[in-house]
């Protein structure tokens, strides 16, 4: 019996197109646009100025506090202009345009594809270059990642996780980066596991990449404090709580963090940033994309400097296709869809989904029969049905007591609704106005 | 730019399920059990189930269109599942009119008024079939032998209905089920009742179905029909002479086709497992107190009637498990 | 038979003064006092439950009123002074005359002004489409055109155009009670002041961006250019964030602001038509007047005057 969690979860058709492709390195843009708030917390603050010179690897951007991340350039070049540029939200956001000249890299980054797995740091050392390479969380969910590493007083991390799980249907970028950089992935889990001071690690694939799981396992065989836990499909395992509660079985109290049950969960790409970070002095300005679709022509998995608009992407895959109707920012579950193409990729930009006109356009809602399957799939145990009534109805105090702040937005509700009623819509309206709520209450 | 992308939130995946293929797919599983009235009460099921469907079906279009004025929702399948329920539920000598009237009180009385699909409380083919119960108690009563169709006019009690009155006469519980079919029988369907409840096997084949499909978990029909095994069981423990034994209140009557089809309609059961096993415990011992002390042999429309009657309250007070509703555990282990 | 009655009678009798007794106690037990004003207050108030005060409702409103004892921050804008004056007499009190208002859309990004860029397929909410971002236009501060104002109004006296996908406030109808104003995500109605024979003026734009951006996304945004603010003789325009805005305690209705701006985003309704020629403005005025009366044929009372 494989492990998995235990309250709800649905099995979305997988998708995976592009399992098989491996990564390719796409051509370098004209010019880029970098936005300097890449990352939840504050953004950024740009320290570049028209027509400075810049090398790959340049800081250009700096971090404006601890819950906050440094920017690099991504490309060598001239600085355009600081300005606003279009983001998926559709609001402006602050960045800086860079013109593309040749590809010169900052000396320090050691550019050789030889493994380095000899680690002669301590973990303040670790946590100090992790921190200066401006690495967030690359599943999407963009946390900067020295804040995860960096436990508050009192709570003491005991596990690490890291997350192969890529629940979402479509995305293959981690299963890739598994196959093709496990030597490097597990050099990664040991700085993780060094800068946190823990001595256990394990790594959670879920049972749709066996290939994945048994190369891994073959690396991590080698050291008896990494494990690989084979894991059943189901989606939303790659959620934080989830995966702790499958790997680990322990449940994260409702409104905590993580770190309450000692567990600590990084990503794939994460875990392979820091690796290129901490050993080959790379700061993050590339991620791996998955670029994929029913009616993309190549589904392909690239290898992209942040600031490359997606247009780019799409055109290396084979070009839009005709019928396009919708294009989404990561994984069809919880992506944000793009209203044009002209939007950079940035560093939460795990897929490009490419999806027909005719899967883009919602069926007609219907009225809630009552069928209860909301509540059956919810993984955080909650009543999706009565949070939409209650967000309609604008109770928002109800809302509240309903735990209405524990939804992890998964989608799996509007997913499995047969009434095809909008939930995680008005839930999520309920999540801002019930935040809202909160933070006014506090002096 | 030529082309506009759609936008619209997350998921942008659908499971592909429908209410359609819900309300089809419960058509669907009711048909071994309808094959099986064919088989025994002839084409006078297929005439009570022909008309029951039609006459729901035309009600809830007549009252959508001319009264509520809103677009016909009839192919949603809501109706003709209730017509179906209605007519499983009545003798298969029932005359068509008090079949139209059946449907006029589920449809019109039970259903549209409190806002249609998804809002009635009660389970509108029950509403309907009790309705006529107590106006047609005759009618709605006596049942044609199974298994004699081609011949009017001969009429049989259910075994439910024959231990009852054997039981008023005074005549041991063991003495009456001598009289009546093995219990092998009733399970397979060999006895007078309502149309669709006489066969177990073939109510259990559809359940069946709905469980591989999906389209009901197990939690009511299971709930109902252990609590009604125990609580029967626990009587006819105590003195076999008076009660009957748990198997013979399992087969017999309508609490197959009640635990499978009725209490499991969607809209009017809880909406969560602990609930459901609530609600589906209630109609277990609710059918077997009318069954043992009510002035009617058979009491499960009525058990279903009085839990549906809960289940806002079960709703509202029990709630399912919450992820991460434990205490904050200790983390210097 | 008799004993049967009597006895019937009596003991309903005591059973009646039984109960009598006990819920006399305890009325006495849980007695609250409440200030009959309070009742009277609210039946003076209309009784919609609007909200517009500010209040859960009419009883919550009469409260404050009573509890208060003046009427300084309290105003029901739907029963108007008359109402406010009645709530002062009960309260023995004067209360304070206020100027009636009404709610105004300031948005003119119809479909042919404010092309979309995208097609939005979610709920007709405009809460739920303003949480997921910018809205189906290039312009982020305009109408989302979902309604939520139409559906919060309780006096149906907002509607949705299907023309020009706006909304539009029947003024007649429109109590200013401020329930569209709080429902609107994008805080485009205001409530003005309201003048004689419905007649206004005001900047339909509430577009911050810079000017090149702000006509790029909609041909009729304000682009901040300021020249209705130097035209004003009334300090009743000021110009924040590119956008300039017109006091409707201020402003005298004059008009010259609407025939200078060059973007047509100063809107007026229910004037009569202007003189081809109008002396004071020898050249600015011919090349508008008839564009900016355009509006007007969209709006269905402008007939009347």
């Amino acid at each position: 019996m494989l492990k998995t969690f235990k309250i709800g979860g649905v099995h979305p058709a997988e998708n995976k197109l592009s399992a098989s492709k491996a990564i390719e390195v796409l051509a370098l843009p004209k010019t880029v646009f970098i936005p300097v708030g890449q990352h939840i917390g504050a953004p950024a603050e740009a320290i570049v100025k028209k027509g400075d010179k810049l090398m790959v690897g340049q800081l250009i951007a700096k971090s404006s506090g601890f819950v906050s991340a440094n920017i690099h350039s991504s490309v060598s070049g001239t600085v355009k202009k600081v300005e606003t540029g279009p983001d998926t939200s559709g609001y402006p956001k602050m960045g800086i345009y860079i013109d593309v000249e040749d590809d010169i890299w900052d000396e320090q980054i050691d550019r050789s594809a030889d493994l380095k797995s000899e680690i002669n740091l301590d973990s303040a050392a670790i946590l100090a270059k992790i921190q200066n390479a401006g690495i967030v969380g690359l599943g999407g969910a963009t946390f900067p990642t020295h804040v995860k590493l960096m436990p508050p007083k009192g709570m003491k991390a005991e596990v690490l996780l890291i997350n192969g799980v890529e629940c979402e249907p479509y995305l293959t970028s981690d299963h890739r980066m598994m196959l093709e950089h496990g030597e490097e992935l597990i050099v990664g889990v040991k700085l993780l596991m060094l800068a946190l001071n823990v001595d256990k690690a394990t790594i959670g694939i879920e049972n749709n990449k066996p290939d994945a799981i048994a190369k891994m396992s073959g690396l991590a065989a080698r050291h008896k404090n990494i494990s690989v836990i084979p894991l059943k499909v189901k989606y939303p395992q790659g959620g934080e709580k989830q995966l702790i509660k499958a790997v680990t079985g322990r449940e994260v109290p409702s409104g905590a963090l993580p770190i309450s049950v000692g567990a600590v969960v990084t990503n794939i790409a994460t875990t392979f940033a820091v690796y290129e970070a901490v050993q080959k002095n790379k700061p993050l300005f590339e991620r791996v994309v998955t670029v994929t679709g029913k009616t993309v022509k190549n589904p392909s998995n690239f290898k992209v400097r942040i600031g490359t608009t997606v247009s780019e992407l799409i055109e290396a895959a084979g070009g839009l296709p005709e019928n396009c109707g919708k294009i989404i920012n990561g994984g069809p579950m919880m992506g944000k869809a793009f209203a044009n193409t002209e939007i950079p990729v940035s560093k939460g930009t795990s897929g490009i989904l490419i999806m027909p006109e005719k899967e883009a356009k919602r069926s007609e809602t219907m009225p809630c029969i009552r069928c209860s399957r909301c509540v059956s799939v919810c993984p955080m145990g909650l009543e999706p049905f009565l949070l939409m009534t209650l967000s309609e109805r604008q109770v928002w105090e109800q809302l509240e007591t309903e735990k209405v702040m524990d939804c992890i937005e998964c989608g799996s509700c509007s997913y499995t609704c047969p009434a095809n009623r909008p939930l995680l819509d008005f839930i999520r309206l309920g999540k801002v106005k019930v935040g809202a709520l909160i933070r006014s209450r506090k002096p | 730019m030529g082309k506009l992308f759609t936008i619209s939130p997350s998921p942008h995946v659908h499971s592909g399920d429908s209410v359609n293929k819900i309300m089809y797919g419960v058509i669907l599983a009711l048909l071994p059990a309808f094959i099986w009235s064919v088989m025994m009460f002839g084409l006078d099921s297929v005439r009570v189930t022909l008309i029951a469907v039609a006459a729901c079906v035309a009600f809830e279009l007549l009252i959508q269109k001319f009264i509520l004025k809103v677009k016909p929702q009839i192919a949603d399948g809501s109706a003709a599942l209730t017509g179906v329920l209605l007519a499983f539920n009545v003798p298969a000598s029932v005359p068509s009119w008090m079949l139209i009237v059946g449907a006029l009180v589920s449809i019109g009385i039970a259903k549209m008024p409190f806002g249609g699909l998804g809002n009635n409380p009660f389970n509108p083919a029950l509403v309907g079939r009790v309705f006529m119960l107590i106006s047609f108690p005759v009618n709605m009563t006596s049942w044609p032998v199974a298994g004699s169709f081609g011949v009017d006019a001969v009429t049989a009690a259910t075994p439910l209905a024959l231990l009852k009155e054997g039981i008023k006469s005074g005549q041991p519980v063991v003495e009456i089920l001598k009289g009546l079919p093995a219990n092998m029988d009733l399970f397979l369907g060999n006895m007078g009742g309502s149309l669709g409840e006489i066969s177990a096997l073939a109510l259990l084949l559809g359940g069946v179905f709905m469980l591989i499909r999906k389209i009901i978990t197990w939690h009511i029909p299971v709930s109902v029909m252990v609590s009604a095994a125990i609580f029967s069981g626990i009587f006819w423990l105590i003195d076999p002479t008076k009660f009957a034994d748990p198997i013979f209140h399992l087969v017999t009557g309508g609490l197959m086709l009640g635990a499978f089809f009725m209490a499991t309609d969607m809209v009017t059961s809880p909406m969560n497992p602990k609930a459901q096993i609530i609600f589906g415990a209630g109609i277990g011992i609710l059918t077997i107190l009318i069954r043992f002390w009510g002035a009617y042999p058979e009491g499960v429309s009525f058990a279903i009637l009085i839990m549906n009657a809960l289940v806002p309250l079960l709703n509202r007070y029990v709630k399912p498990k919450r992820f991460g509703e434990v205490k904050i555990q200790s983390t210097k282990g | 038979m008799t004993t049967i009655i009597l006895y019937t009678v009596l003991t309903l009798s005591i059973i009646g003064v039984l109960s009598a007794i006990i819920l006399y106690f305890v009325a006495q037990k849980f007695k609250v006092y409440e200030d009959p004003r309070i009742g009277q207050v609210e039946t003076a108030l209309p009784g919609a439950n609007c909200g517009g005060c500010g209040f859960a409702g009419c009883r919550a409103f009469a409260e404050a009123c009573v509890s208060k004892g003046e009427l300084a921050d309290l105003f029901c804008p739907v029963g108007g002074n008359d109402t406010m004056s009645g709530v002062a007499d009960i309260l023995g009190i004067v209360a304070e005359k206020k100027d009636p208002r009404v709610a105004v859309v300031r948005c003119n990004g119809t479909c042919e002004h404010r092309p979309k860029t995208n097609f939005f397929d979610g709920p007709v909410s405009c809460a739920i489409a303003s949480t997921l971002y910018s809205g189906d236009t290039g312009c982020q501060y305009g109408c989302l055109g979902c309604g939520d104002c139409v559906v919060s109004c309780d006096f149906d006296a907002i509607h949705m155009n299907p023309v020009t996908g706006l909304p539009e406030v029947d003024d007649e109808k429109c109590v200013a009670c401020g329930a569209c104003v709080r429902a609107c995500p994008k805080t485009l109605i205001e409530l003005r002041k309201k003048r004689p024979k419905d007649r206004k003026i005001y900047v339909s734009c509430r577009n911050q961006d810079k000017g090149g951006v702000a006509r790029k996304s909609c041909a009729v945004a304000c682009i901040g250019c300021s020249k209705c603010e130097k035209e004003c003789k009334f300090d009743a325009i000021t110009i924040a964030n590119n956008l300039a805005f017109i006091d409707s305690d201020k402003c005298t209705l004059c008009r010259k602001c609407v025939s200078v701006c060059p973007t047509n985003a100063i809107i007026e309704y229910n004037f009569p038509p202007r003189k081809v020629v109008v002396a004071e403005q020898p050249v600015s005025a011919p090349e508008k007047p008839i564009e900016v009366m355009v509006p007007i044929s969209t709006e269905p009372k402008s007939s009347e005057i």
